[in-house]
């Protein structure tokens, strides 16, 4: 693994390489194992190792990237040439600022051309994410814990798939105006999926502590919803009350945060264009940005080094605000929108430059409603509904009434007379978010969740009404 | 490299694999993008490593590197058979490989111009040519668009003796033109959404595309679709222009014919296929004119499946998928090929790069051209009624392959023969079999194809693959249309 003093030392020499105005170098990467099976079996086994230095270089307004994996002398020389070779033909960029040195940012006096300072701008502090126990993760302790996933497989006669996985990763940036950050992480994940004849059970969890993670747990989730979702009957599609399981709810909200960016609203494709200060939602929802939340993971600070602020993004139901690289508030600021968007200042949420998408919120957090309820209290008020494990394959329909698609998978269930009654078959939905999150009856406490389609996020499982399932598969 | 991959198998054999394979890879990219005027990101990167694939106990391990030091290789190749006797634990039986020629070759994807050569001020002209096209249409309200260049050099050596070395190149261009106004995004994309058009070929792609002449036409159609009508809901024909149609293609026969998910290997993530084994030459997966191949060779085309090998040593093959509207085949590996009787791997077996697991991937899964001629206009002109639906907006259809939903940039209603009016937000929907086996009329080879799919995931650690998909307009009939918007 790469450490942060063999990084700068790697810093120092590439700012001895360079003949640029500026020079920004990133640094990512560490060690990635998954163990994966199916049909009872570890079919396959990986590991790697690699570590990704990135080299941003100006000329007078002029910026472009180059990276490489290759440490060595003639790797860095080539990595800064390419840098410095694309750099010096592109077109001058007036929104280009200079880089944030260290006191920027830490929310001090800024450089930026406005002189105006971020709102609230201050170093992050998030606790620890790196677990020595994490990272001792061997195969052998992989293949143990999946073997011990078969057996549950076994005893109920069914196939299990699924992944563990671990990692040991780090993220630094150094620039020559003095600013460096250096994060380290680790992180385990294990996915399960039981399989019977006609239905299947579905569980995910992550976190980066491994001792927080219970394969064994999951594994009998997983396998009673594949038991009971067994000979699935056909309902007609239709609208429905609708349970979506967290991991479910954060996939298909996930494909709205995309554009809770300045950016967006500049390039006008977001469907918050216009909207920013409005009730969008239900009054009982607020979302936060939030990087130090105990259950987030990442890194405090975004593609420039910017610290990664606490943002709110829905207070009761009310867009407050969108998310800012520091390039992005400052046009924001001069823009025909600076008056419509709420506070405009940079929130530390920015991609390494230079990039068209400009920033995004990875650190999503719903707060907790006043009256939370337990998924089994959700069911047991439900006269009619369908109970949702996961969904798949959600792609956006249209942009601005944010209309998405997408099926139900790995156990979607039948509510009744607040009963889960039986399996039905796989739904197609086509439904509007905002639609969606002005018709949450119910929530459950957030947790950290995680699915396939969405960054992973503290969300709760939701009780939703008039959910549009539009068509029915064949399983 | 080969005294690199050399010290990785030695080490292996000696720690006791029965079988290994050592893949060396040099990836190098370039990615230039514009926005409204100005340039978005101009970026190159490039990425060396080496893996190790093998099998012990009769079980797999991988490990992948960046350090080709000789420790660094002989630790990798070591903790691949380390990784490997961990899988043993839970197996419910040995790995069997087909059996395959040890070769030596070297193979080059064929191309003009190296795409690397072309000055990145060249590169940039052009985009913000097409760009200052785009913006000159009022009502746009973004223009992007891209260039992407790649190139990847492999040395694959096995402890069966066989030892390749490959370079393959490929090439991207595209841009999208958006109008927002009122509560509506329309956008509309040349040469097709989501990065344009790819192939394995050099710069002479970009110089084919016409990407200038056709960008006032595209901004125009986009903002003009705020002016159209809504597409209705009901049963309609529908015509699909080559590009929807590759994509439809990818989605439902490219990955329900990948034979690891029908396996169940993908359960968990990309998840399994209604082609059960069982439906191997007994299902009738689409009309008498459907005719599929999945087919990596140079002669097919320059797609993003095609290749002189796969990652595992086989050379590159056709295999035919749907003849004559009957399934006949599977994407195999040399693991899977037993399973439905082969002796010989299909030939489908690819990695993402240097760090990645080599997995079944669609090569060039290409719906073949009708034989008598045909084109768009005549099919068009021989539609009673109908709607033709051009370049793909979104697209999703579930775990099994069975029901879709896409929807479009642009569609065209259709009226005795003649395109009458503009229809805004298209989409269609249906289950896998019964779309296929409503097909009556395919455009022959003049109006034929070979997209690119630069974007496919499948697998766990993620990996993205291109794929080539052949096709030329095709109709299908009393098709469920509109769906998407239903209820809203």
């Amino acid at each position: 693994m790469l450490t942060e003093n063999e990084a700068s030392d790697i810093f120092d020499r590439i700012k001895k390489l360079c003949s640029a105005d500026e020079v920004e170098v990133l640094f990512s990467g560490g060690r990635f194992a998954l163990t994966r099976f199916a049909n009872n079996t570890i079919h396959q086994n990986v590991e790697e190792e690699n570590h990704t230095v990135s080299v941003r270089t100006v000329f007078g307004g002029r910026t472009a990237r180059a990276s490489t994996n290759r440490f060595d002398e003639d790797g860095l020389r080539r990595v800064v040439a390419s840098s410095e070779s694309l750099a010096k033909v592109q077109h001058p960029d007036s929104d280009l600022l200079p880089m944030p040195d260290s006191t920027e940012a830490a929310g001090g006096a800024l450089r930026l051309r406005s002189g105006q300072a971020p709102e609230g701008a201050r170093v992050t502090k998030i606790p620890s994410r790196h677990f020595a126990e994490t990272a001792a993760i061997t195969p052998q302790l992989r293949a143990e814990a999946v073997g011990r996933i078969v057996n549950v497989a076994q005893t109920h006669k069914l196939t299990t798939a699924g992944i563990f996985s671990s990692s040991e990763s780090v993220e630094g940036i150094f620039n020559s105006h003095g600013l460096s950050h250096w994060h380290t992480q680790t992180l385990a994940e294990v996915s399960i999926t039981m399989l019977a004849a006609d239905s299947s059970g579905w569980q995910k969890s992550n976190s980066p502590d491994v001792s927080n993670l219970d394969p064994l747990r999951l594994a009998e989730i997983a396998a009673k919803k594949a038991i009971d979702s067994a000979n699935p009957t056909e309902i007609p599609a239709g609208r429905y009350t609708v349970i979506l399981e967290p991991s479910a709810a954060l996939d298909i909200v996930g494909f709205m945060f995309w554009d809770y960016s300045g950016m967006a609203i500049l390039d006008q494709r977001s469907f918050l264009t216009g909207r920013i200060g409005s009730r969008l939602f239900g009054e009982n929802i607020t979302i936060w940005d939030d990087v130090a939340h105990p259950l987030q993971t990442g890194s405090p600070f975004d593609g420039e080094g910017m610290p990664r602020q606490r943002v709110p993004l829905v207070e009761n139901g009310i867009v407050k605000r969108v998310v800012y690289a520091r390039g992005t508030a400052e046009r924001m600021r001069r823009s025909e929108h600076k008056d419509k968007v709420g506070p405009i200042a940079a929130t530390g949420h920015g991609f390494a430059l230079p990039n068209e998408m400009g920033e995004v919120p990875v650190n999503v957090v719903f707060a907790a409603p006043q009256d939370p309820q337990t998924l089994a209290q959700m069911i047991a008020s439900t006269e009619r509904g369908v109970l949702v494990t996961r969904l798949w394959y959600i792609r956006e329909v249209d942009p601005y009434e944010k209309i998405v698609t997408g099926m139900t998978r790995d156990g979607t269930f039948l509510v009744e007379n607040g009963k889960v009654r039986q399996g039905v078959r796989n739904f197609r939905f086509n439904q509007s978010l905002i639609q969606m999150l002005s018709s949450v009856d119910a929530m459950s406490v957030p947790l950290r969740s995680c699915g396939e389609e969405s960054v992973d996020m503290v969300v709760p499982a939701m009780k939703i009404r008039e959910f549009n399932f539009t068509e029915v598969t064949k399983f | 490299m080969k005294q690199i991959a050399n010290w990785a198998l030695n080490v292996a054999t000696m720690r006791g694999a029965s079988y290994a394979d050592a893949r060396i890879v040099s990836q190098r990219s370039r990615a230039l993008t514009t926005k409204n005027g100005k340039v978005g990101s101009a970026s190159d990167a490039e990425s060396v490593g080496m893996s190790v694939r093998v099998l012990a106990d009769g079980a797999w391990g991988f490990a992948a590197s960046e350090d080709l030091s000789r420790p660094g290789v002989e630790a990798t190749a070591a903790r691949a058979v380390e990784i490997a006797r961990a899988s043993a634990q839970v197996k419910q039986q040995d790995v069997r490989l087909a059996a395959e020629k040890v070769v030596t070759a070297e193979w080059t994807t064929p191309h003009v111009i190296d795409p690397f050569s072309i000055s990145v001020e060249q590169n940039i002209a052009l985009l913000l040519k097409i760009d200052s096209e785009l913006c000159a249409v009022a009502g746009i309200t973004l223009a992007e668009s891209n260039l992407n260049f790649n190139r990847e050099e492999q040395w694959f050596l096995s402890s069966e003796g066989s030892d390749i070395h490959q370079t393959k190149y490929s090439a991207g261009a595209g841009y999208t033109a958006y109008a927002f106004a009122g509560n509506e995004i329309q956008k509309r994309s040349y040469p097709n959404s989501y990065g344009g058009q790819w192939q394995n070929k050099g710069y002479e792609l970009i110089e084919a595309l016409k990407l200038v002449e056709n960008a006032r036409r595209i901004a125009e159609e986009a903002v003009a679709l705020h002016y159209a009508e809504q597409c209705p809901e009901g049963t309609f024909d529908i015509i699909l222009d080559s590009s929807q149609l590759g994509l439809q293609i990818h989605e439902s026969i490219g990955h329900p014919i990948e034979l690891d998910r029908v396996l169940g290997m993908e359960a968990n993530f990309a998840g399994t296929s209604f082609l059960t084994l069982d439906k191997l030459r007994t299902l009738r997966y689409g009309s008498e004119m459907v005719n599929v191949v999945a087919d990596a060779r140079q002669e097919h085309g320059p797609g993003l499946g095609t290749f002189g090998f796969d990652d595992e040593g086989v050379a590159a093959q056709c295999t035919p998928i749907i003849t004559n509207g009957l399934f006949t085949g599977y994407l195999s590996s040399r693991e899977t090929a037993h399973t439905i009787g082969e002796t010989r791997s299909g030939g489908t077996l690819r990695a993402e790069g240097w760090n990645r697991l080599p997995m079944i991937r669609m090569t060039n899964i290409s719906l073949l051209p009708g034989e008598k001629p045909l084109s768009l206009e005549q099919l068009v002109a021989s539609t009673d009624h109908g709607i033709l639906m051009q370049t793909n907006r979104s697209w999703s259809i579930d775990d099994k392959r069975y029901n879709f939903q896409f929807g479009c940039e642009i569609g065209w209603e259709i009226e005795h023969g003649k395109r009458v009016r503009m229809m805004k937000n298209p989409s269609y929907s249906g289950i896998t079999t019964e779309f296929w086996n409503s097909l009556d009329a395919i455009c022959s080879r003049d109006e034929w194809t070979l997209w690119g799919t630069p974007n496919c995931g499948k697998g766990q650690p993620q990996q993205v693959m291109g794929t080539g998909h052949g096709a030329a307009p095709s109709r299908f009939r009393a098709i469920t249309v509109g769906s998407a918007y239903k209820g809203s």
